[in-house]
């Protein structure tokens, strides 16, 4: 059971949040452009790292907004929450990042 | 004196306070202070199981969660608990305790003992290979013999009498353990004025300081450790939990424990609840959790008499009982040697050590001797003699390095041996928060490596055994611990004086020879609790077993409720030894919570009953109660399923609605309906996003029927539209679906189109809602609003007004649900009774029936109305459902259309929405039943399957039953006939369109 950092309203428990897979795939801004197979890319094929991986989660039970975290897949650890629209903060500034 | 084994004096028990307890029928006397297991010890009792495969006798090994044999059922009838360590078992007054896994003699005569004999055909992997053969010998055989036999304890009946609670606690450090190490830890902690938590299993503080005799600052161990912890009470910010067991350690330093609060009280409070289950979320974590002794495997090391050194140790000095009078003590290494100076000391006239290792030091020798203890160094313990005691020793000479013996067997009498063969540090907790772990040689045992979460190990956990560098290595990691949760620190206080033997490590004998090799003449036990032996894991090398994780499944080693503790190591080192690989390399299995077992009503804690879930009612809800309905749950919702009157069935009420609602007029509290309000200037197009079909054009007033499809294309929910000004529009959804089209719009607001200018709100609970529907529901509604202009020519269908409804501010839709005239009033929420009551008095002289779900789903299917989560599962597109209409062909963009326009979404022999009709009008399919060709139930299988039975009712309005259906190409099929597959045989039915009432809609204007 993680504390998970909502940007909006401090650290909470994670009980009060959902998962949303994969961050920073946005939604194409024509999908009819696309053949089927990048279609079917774009909806179903999704990164699974060894290492730090950026997820959306929502603050379901408190804010109910959207944001980012990055978590590193083995440790488990969430190293850095961050809002919508905004970059993902470098790998060098991130604390306990190498485990 | 309670039992012909205690001690005159000595030990840690109450001597004033003498208690009763009774043992498979016997009654017996103990003292305050001791645990079932010391109790029994002290009468003698050495025999208290028989082994889960071969049934042989067992006795007590332990005397602590470690323990693998002595399982008791405690208590009678619904607080009798299966299972619990007898090591671990309170002695109170009244405790009543028994053997398990035994037939009604007690373990004294079992009369399956006999399996013993069958051990020769009971081999590792015997349950996968005898399952995998025939099913007949599985159901005839094996499993009426394993269901006799199987399991321990005796699982309750009846409901638990005892109440449960959880609790949160965060914490600047949690220390796990009360012995010498935490308590250090501890102190040095709470000076810095952090909010320090001891947790310890036991009743009492100390941990090992308890079991044998140790001095610190000139006081006896269990004096110092009550001094320590006196101290620690004093502190403001110090939380002492004892008899409690920190069972998981998870993510972010949450830990949780449960507490044993009562079961040590002969007479409990009836306001303290039984067990509390403790989430503690910690800046700091000090793990000082000890270590367990290990057994020596030697042939036929299980025989009642055979016990733990440190066991033995503890029951002299801490319970004073004599567990034997000629004692053997095995080992390998120099601790064991305590216990037979405490043995001898206690009054045991033969004490003979055999040491595996060729030499020892000549000061052990020396005091030995000067003891009047028998010694002999570079011997093991080759084999046992004994039934239900152990009577006699076979010791045999072995070579250096402890893998063959050098020369003759002598038989030694003995009714106790007590053995080590080393410990293992206590690294459940520190693994199950995903530490690595590393193999240390000196010691012979796994120890904490890299930690990945704030954490210390201290002590003997961590591998560190001396007492005196314990208590240094613990307080320094208190301070530690306090500074890092933030609090400023000082050096530790000087360490106590310590009077303790030197630590010293073992020389590591994993598997005992003999002269035969294991899995000839005795048995080598592994896992006491499985019954493992080390031929079970040779046998798995020799089948070609080679990962721990796979042999620990196939010999079921580190299965059961003791999981492992005393067998794991010696398991993956014979194993090791077996495949010629180091230790190391074979690696450990995985340690998972619970540490120990936690009982099911602490789990559950207060979360039962009515507390389960919360339920959500409507205002009009005691109108319904009030009526004698039928309920049924809706998500967290109660709807009104159907209203019986007296003498009526389901069926019965179900038809009298039915018919009132299409002859007269019903009415139905639809405020579950999930409403949202969307606001913005943005709000249509927003719609038009996320609906299939347009709205751009809906003006102000009117209503519109939408579908919504996830990306994929497939359809997720549906539900009117309406709008209720320029920028402001009120969604309703299904009643399950509501919190999923709430989250699924502010995802996509939220994330993907961030720019619209779209306000969402739930105000579900904001209106209570009324539907009046039926030919003469213009009527009702005109008494309900006789200031406003009702009629369908002022008021067409897909609109909506403001009005006034029994004096209260009202929104009226013209929507219909049930294909009759329909008028949906909505009232503020606290309102929403009265309109109900105002609805009824209105509609007295048309005898208005109100109808619950089961009615307006039997009234929905006749007009082929889906619902969605009935008629779809997350695979049908809008076109499936035969509404090509609602799925805009001009929009560029909508959330599903990509999906919708593959060629794939098409295809002619997609299951497609249909109608079904029984040639025999009495037949109600089941719905799921599955529809196949005319004669294909005939035919050989695989049986090819048209489709499935979505919804099915009987209709009153159509004398009938009918049914709606999902089958492959089902429209371009309407009057042919296929085959419904039920249990009984085919049943024909024809392909019927989905809409069997009112088709051309001309009721729903009254
Ligand atoms: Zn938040």
């Amino acid at each position: 059971m993680h504390i998970i950092q909502c940007p909006y309203c401090g650290p909470r428990e994670e009980v009060e949040f959902t998962y949303g897979g994969q961050a920073h795939i946005a939604r194409p801004e024509n999908p009819e452009a696309l053949d089927d197979a990048q279609w079917a890319d774009v909806l179903f094929m999704r990164d699974n790292p060894k290492g730090i991986f950026a997820e959306r989660w929502m603050h379901a039970a408190g804010c109910r907004r959207w944001f980012n975290a990055l978590r590193h897949t083995v440790s488990h650890q969430i190293l850095a929450t961050y809002r919508m629209g905004e970059a993902p903060p470098a790998p060098d500034t991130l604390e306990e990042a190498s485990r | 004196m309670t039992g012909p084994d205690r001690l005159r004096d000595g030990g840690l028990i109450d001597r004033t306070k003498p208690v009763t307890f009774t043992w498979n029928g016997r009654v017996l006397g103990g003292y305050e202070g001791d645990t079932l297991a010391s109790a029994l010890l002290a009468n003698g009792v050495h025999l208290v199981a028989r082994s889960f495969k071969y049934r042989r006798p067992r006795g007590i090994l332990g005397h602590g969660t470690e323990e693998p044999n002595a399982m008791v059922q405690t208590g009678d009838g619904n607080r009798t608990e299966p299972n619990p360590k007898a090591t671990v078992v309170p002695l109170v007054e009244g405790l009543r305790a028994k053997s398990v896994n035994t037939a009604k003699g007690g373990p004294e005569s079992d009369p399956r003992a006999g399996m013993g004999m069958l051990s020769r055909f009971m081999p590792a992997g015997f349950y996968y290979k005898m399952f995998h053969g025939s099913q007949t010998m599985w159901q005839r055989v094996w499993e009426p013999i394993i269901r006799q036999a199987a399991g321990w304890g005796t699982c309750p009946t009846e409901p638990d009498p005892d109440t449960y609670d959880h609790m949160n606690l965060h914490c600047d450090v949690l220390v796990v353990g009360g012995g010498p190490a935490g308590i250090a830890a501890a102190r040095e902690a709470a000076k810095s004025g952090a909010r320090v938590v001891l947790a310890d299993e036991q009743e009492r503080f100390g941990g090992r300081l308890l079991d044998r005799p140790r001095n610190l600052d000139g006081l006896p161990g269990h004096g110092w450790a009550d001094r320590e912890v006196a101290a620690l009470a004093e502190e403001a910010e110090v939380t002492l939990l004892p008899r409690t067991t920190v069972f998981g350690y998870y993510d972010h330093n949450l830990l949780c424990a449960l507490e044993r609060r009562t079961d040590h009280l002969a007479e409990a409070p009836s306001h303290v609840t039984r067990q509390r289950l403790w989430h503690i979320r910690a800046r700091r974590v000090v793990l000082a959790t000890g270590a367990h002794e290990r057994p020596l495997v030697f042939a036929d090391n299980d025989r009642p008499g055979i016990m733990l050194a440190s066991a033995v140790a503890a029951y002299v000095h801490r319970w004073a009982v004599l567990p034997g009078r000629e004692a053997v003590v095995f080992t390998n290494n120099d601790g064991a040697w305590e216990a037979a100076h405490l043995l001898k000391k206690a009054g045991a006239p033969a004490v003979t050590i055999i040491d595996s290792r060729p030499k020892v030091s000549d000061a052990l020798k020396r005091d030995a001797e000067q003891a009047g203890i028998t010694v002999k160094t570079g011997h093991a313990v080759t084999g046992t003699r004994g039934g239900k005691r152990v009577t006699a020793a076979l010791v045999q000479p072995v070579n250096a390095d402890g893998t063959r013996v050098n020369g003759p067997a002598q038989t030694l009498a003995c009714d106790l041996i007590a053995t080590s063969g080393g410990w293992s540090p206590v690294v459940h907790l520190f693994s199950q928060s995903r530490g690595t772990l590393t193999y240390d040689d000196t010691w012979a045992c796994f120890r904490p490596g890299v930690a990945v979460q704030p954490q210390a190990s201290v002590g003997a956990c961590n591998g560190t055994f001396g007492l005196a560098e314990t208590l240094a290595e613990a307080a320094e990691a208190g301070v530690e611990a306090a500074r890092a949760a933030g609090f400023e620190t000082a050096a530790p206080a000087p360490a106590p004086s310590v009077e303790a033997p030197e630590a010293t490590p073992p020389v590591p004998l994993w598997l005992v020879p003999a002269d035969t090799a294991p899995g000839r003449g005795g048995k080598w036990f592994v896992d006491f609790q499985n019954d493992t032996t080390a031929a079970d894991i040779l046998l798995a090398v020799r089948e070609g077993f080679e990962s721990v994780e796979h042999v620990k499944r196939y010999t079921l080693a580190g299965f059961g409720t003791d999981q492992g503790k005393t067998a794991n190591i010696n398991a993956l080192a014979i194993l090791a030894g077996t495949l010629g690989r180091p230790i190391p390399e074979v690696g450990t299995t995985t340690f998972r919570a619970p540490y120990t077992p936690v009982t099911f009503g602490a789990m559950a804690g207060r979360n039962l009953g009515d507390r389960l879930e919360p339920q959500r009612l409507t205002n009009i809800h005691d109108r319904h109660v009030a009526l004698r309905a039928a309920f049924e749950d809706v998500g967290q919702w109660k709807r009104p399923w159907y209203y019986p009157k007296a003498g009526e069935d389901m069926h019965a009420a179900v038809a009298r609605e039915c018919k009132a609602t299409r002859d007269s007029v019903g009415v139905l509290d639809a405020s579950t309906l999930g409403k949202i309000d969307i606001q913005g200037p943005d709000a249509a197009e927003f719609l038009n996003r996320v609906y299939t079909n347009a709205w751009t054009k809906l003006a102000v007033g009117r209503v519109r029927y939408g579908i919504m499809c996830g990306e994929d294309g497939m359809v997720f929910d549906d539900g009117t539209t309406a709008r209720i000004d320029e920028n402001r529009y009120l969604m309703t959804t299904t009643t399950g679906g509501a919190a999923h089209v709430m989250d699924h719009l502010e995802e996509y607001l939220q994330t993907e189109w961030p720019d619209l200018r779209v306000r969402l709100t739930s105000v579900t609970e904001q209106w209570a809602t009324v539907a009046v529907a039926g030919p003469k529901a213009l009527e009702v509604v005109k008494r309900v609003c006789p200031d406003d202009a009702m009629a369908p020519a002022d008021f067409p269908f897909l609109s909506w007004k403001t009005a006034t409804a029994a004096g209260i501010p009202a929104r009226i839709f013209r929507i219909s649900f049930t294909g009759e005239l329909q008028y949906e009033i909505n009232v503020p929420w606290h309102h929403g009774a009265d309109l109900w009551d105002a609805v009824m008095e209105a509609g007295k002289d048309f005898d208005i029936t109100p109808y619950g779900t089961e009615t307006m789903h039997v009234l929905r299917a006749e007009k082929g109305f889906i619902i969605t989560g009935q008629e779809t599962d997350g695979t049908q597109t809008p076109f499936d459902l035969g509404m090509d209409w609602i799925v805009s062909k001009k929009k560029p963009d909508f959330i599903g259309r990509r999906s919708l326009f593959r060629p794939d979404m098409q295809r002619p022999d997609r299951k497609q929405l249909v109608g079904l009709k029984p040639e025999d009008p009495k037949v109600v399919l089941p719905e799921g039943t599955q529809i196949v060709e005319p004669g294909a139930l005939n035919r050989p299988p695989p049986v090819p399957m048209l489709g499935f039975v979505t919804s099915s009712y009987h209709s009153p309005a159509l004398e009938s039953g009918f049914a709606l259906a999902l089958i492959a190409g089902g429209r371009d099929r309407l009057g042919e006939t296929v085959e419904a597959a039920l249990p009984s045989g085919p049943v024909t039915v024809r392909l019927h369109d989905p809409v069997f009432y009112d088709a051309e809609g001309a009721r729903r204007d009254g």
